[in-house]
């Protein structure tokens, strides 16, 4: 009972302002709050078998980049690679941008090849302060020299070997530029020794050496305190920003907020008259253990909504109907005790004797059955876009903490309610009997 | 006992569901909704009142989008249904909505999909009943391995593939048949009320099953097979339609007070609860009888 109300304290507090259980509330899907999803299919046919997996994921990363840029609160971006498990055969992209409803911008910003720069520091750029930093372009701190990413043959991951000022085994960026790209690098290496040349990622600095000397061989050394995974990453990064992977706009979804809003209002207002419904009837029906198993419901619903909220699960539409199926559910495992026992009863058991039996008898049915549903919600999952998997998440896992709570918490309270069976008779008597059974009888 | 004396009756009746299902399936065909065709679907709505049809179709007719439907939707929205288009002519599209700059067209939703990507998962999507379907008879013939006599535990499995069937064709059959007269389409959301109908309707038909095994073991030797599933469908019943009826309820309460994105939905589950069940007690058990009355008969 203590976790029942500790739960349902931290559902009541999370909607308000408190940043640490904030983190804690709801997440909703697209179709609930308004949104764009975007498929992309990626053209990995130009690129070796082996980098087909790095290629995707520096697409990832890039993609994310260009979109965290936008400004939108909590996109997702992931990579769906085909395979029986994910059953596609195209590599995708899969873009979820909440909020955003102008798609033709977000398609623009994301439909962009990926850009690999290299501009010198300007020398105006050492006089500003922290303050006018912070409000300039990046044209207005660093000049393009021209030497951009389709200059750039390869990049590679090297160990230094600790000549010199230089501890051995730091991991370093080495990387080769094509005949023309070297021609122009040792230009800009010879004009401009001594001065900053910081290289972008997509507007973005993400390493800023040192011009120390001309460079003939149009090859240079990016060092400076990488971890060796920063620079396998950096790595990565440079062999594809300079070699980017075609994508190519294959689906697209926006819901504006207002449908969703409504869609929103509409799934909660079900749930909360349909939860009611239900316990009105299994009052009436069921008596005393209808309290007991409408107590239980509530409690399952708490349960559930707080695993929905620690795991987290984004709710759809559909993920909402997900959970208003599980509750009717739910109370299925109820039932089959009740009935169970009210059977039991009937054969001449005490009350407590038939609840024992009742549950025992029903556990195997609870079980057999669940597990049917369960099944259904994996391969629904399988088989899903974001707005299915909800409802294959809410459905499953409605299910297994169904069974948690009709056998647990149930049974707990109908064994506090029920007489107690060594002093007889008492159990026997005909109130108790009229109350744990059922229907219209008597 | 009632049940299976006159299983001949409900046999007939679930026959007669299923050919007028297949028979509907033929005539009206299936609707497929972008999800699985491909296309582009663009929902708008105005603010105060909705411009003539006629005036849209004008411009949209410019726009070389081929066949397009547009259907007005409530009292203030449109629906326009097309090949698919990018957002750029989307855009396009848009302009043709705007008649008047005082009363603006809002565009509430859009979902636009390529052929592939419709077809695939079309594909994908028979795969999974089907493979719901395997993977809940395997279960049951194992869950039932210990139950061989006086009839296989195959035979179980059989049983509910049977019923299975039923509960797939007739929700769908009525669903065309509604949808023909109300709107409506074959979409990812049908899929996924027809798998939930399946996950569903197994619940039932184990419960029953799991009586008749329980009633085996214990079982008197005297009593037909035919009896004890007799007993164990009576057994049974009160316990049955009691869970439909809560399923019932709570997917009432979301087709009537859910948004318009799950009524369909709603409605497929809730034929399919009332096809489930009745699988489960009139057909599923009936025929285990008539399993083991043919098998006497070899």
């Amino acid at each position: 009972m203590a976790i029942g109300f500790f739960v349902y304290k931290s559902d009541e507090v999370s909607p308000t302002d408190s940043p640490r259980l904030a983190k804690y509330a709801f997440k909703y899907g697209l179709d609930l709050n308004g949104g764009t999803e975007l498929t992309y299919r990626a053209d990995v046919s130009k690129i070796k078998s082996g980098d087909v997996g790095g290629a995707m994921s520096s697409l990832r990363d890039v993609i994310e980049r260009r979109v965290n840029l936008f400004g939108v609160s909590e996109p997702i971006v992931q990579v769906e690679n085909p395979g029986v498990v994910s059953g596609g055969v195209d590599h995708r992209l899969l873009v979820e941008l909440p909020g955003v409803t102008d798609i033709q911008e977000a398609v623009a910003l994301i439909g962009k090849t990926p850009q690999l720069e290299f501009r010198l520091l300007r020398s105006e750029a050492k006089n500003f302060t922290g303050e006018e930093l912070k409000n300039k372009t990046v044209d207005e701190v660093f000049a393009p020299t021209g030497l951009d990413g389709q200059y750039l043959e390869r990049a590679d991951l090297q160990f230094t070997n600790g000549g010199g000022a230089q501890l051995a085994g730091q991991p370093i960026v080495a990387i080769t530029f094509n005949s023309e790209g070297r021609d122009l690098f040792a230009k800009i290496t010879r004009e401009h020794k001594g001065e900053v040349l910081a290289i972008f990622l997509d507007g973005q600095v993400i390493s800023s050496p040192v011009i120390q000397d001309e460079i003939l061989d149009g090859k240079a050394v990016i060092s400076g305190g990488f971890t060796p995974d920063e620079a396998k990453a950096l790595v990565r990064d440079l062999n594809y920003g300079a070699l980017p992977v075609p994508i190519e706009l294959i689906s697209t979804q926006t819901i504006g907020a207002s449908l969703g809003q409504d869609a929103k209002t509409a799934g909660v207002k079900a749930g909360v008259v349909g939860f009611a419904l239900i316990v009105a009837f299994l009052i009436l029906w069921y008596r005393l253990p209808g309290i007991v198993a409408s107590l239980s419901l509530i409690i399952y619903i708490i349960l559930s909504l707080a695993v929905f909220k620690l795991i987290p699960v984004t709710f759809t539409a559909a993920g909402i109907a997900g959970f208003i199926l599980s509750i009717g559910m739910a109370v299925d495992a109820n039932i089959l005790i009740f009935e169970r026992t009210k059977e039991e009863l009937k054969r001449g058991k005490s009350v407590h004797d038939s609840l024992h039996e009742g549950f025992s008898r029903a556990w195997l049915s609870i079980r057999d059955s669940n597990i049917s549903s369960i099944i259904t919600a994996i391969i629904l999952f399988w088989l899903g876009t974001s707005a299915i998997k909800g409802f294959a998440l809410t459905l499953g896992l409605g299910v297994i903490i169904s069974m948690f709570t009709a056998i647990t918490i149930s049974r707990t309270f109908l064994f506090a309610i029920a007489p107690n069976p060594p002093t007889g008779r008492e159990g026997q008597g005909r109130v108790s009997k009229f109350l744990f059974s059922n229907g219209l009888h008597f | 006992m009632f049940i299976i004396n006159h299983r001949k009756i409900f046999f007939t009746l679930s026959a007669v569901l299923i050919i007028g299902s297949i028979l509907v399936m033929f005539l009206y065909g299936f609707n497929f909704g972008i999800d699985f065709k491909g296309g582009s679907l663009l929902e708008v709505s105005y603010a105060t009142n909705r411009p003539a049809a006629e005036g849209i179709k004008a411009d949209l007719d410019n726009l070389s989008l081929g066949t397009y439907i547009l259907t007005p939707s409530g009292d203030l929205n449109y629906i326009l249904k097309t090949r698919d288009i990018s957002p750029d002519e989307k855009v396009l599209v848009l302009s043709a909505f705007q008649k008047d700059p005082a009363n603006p067209a809002k565009e509430e939703r859009f979902n636009s999909l390529g052929p592939v990507v419709g077809s695939q998962l079309k594909t994908k999507a028979m795969i999974a009943i089907v493979i719901v379907i395997l993977c809940i008879v395997l279960f049951i013939t194992f869950a039932f391995r210990k139950v061989s006599t006086p009839v296989a535990s195959w035979k179980y499995g059989f049983a509910t593939i049977v019923a299975l069937a039923h509960d797939v064709i007739i929700p769908t059959g009525v669903f065309i048949l509604w949808s023909h007269f109300r709107g409506g389409e074959i979409d990812l959301l049908f899929v996924t009320a027809l798998l939930a109908i399946l996950g569903y309707s197994v619940h039932d038909t184990i419960v029953v099953f799991d009586r008749v095994r329980e009633n085996l073991k214990v079982g008197n030797r005297k009593e037909s097979f035919e009896q004890t599933v007799g007993n164990s469908v009576t057994q049974t019943f009160g316990r049955s339609i009691n869970t439909s009826l809560t399923i019932f309820i709570a997917l009432a309460a979301l087709y009537f007070l859910g948004g318009e994105s799950t009524r369909d939905f709603a409605f497929v589950l809730l034929i399919g609860v009332i096809a489930g069940t009745y699988s489960s007690i009139f057909v599923a058990s009936p025929l285990l009888v008539t399993l083991e009355k043919m098998q006497k008969k070899v």
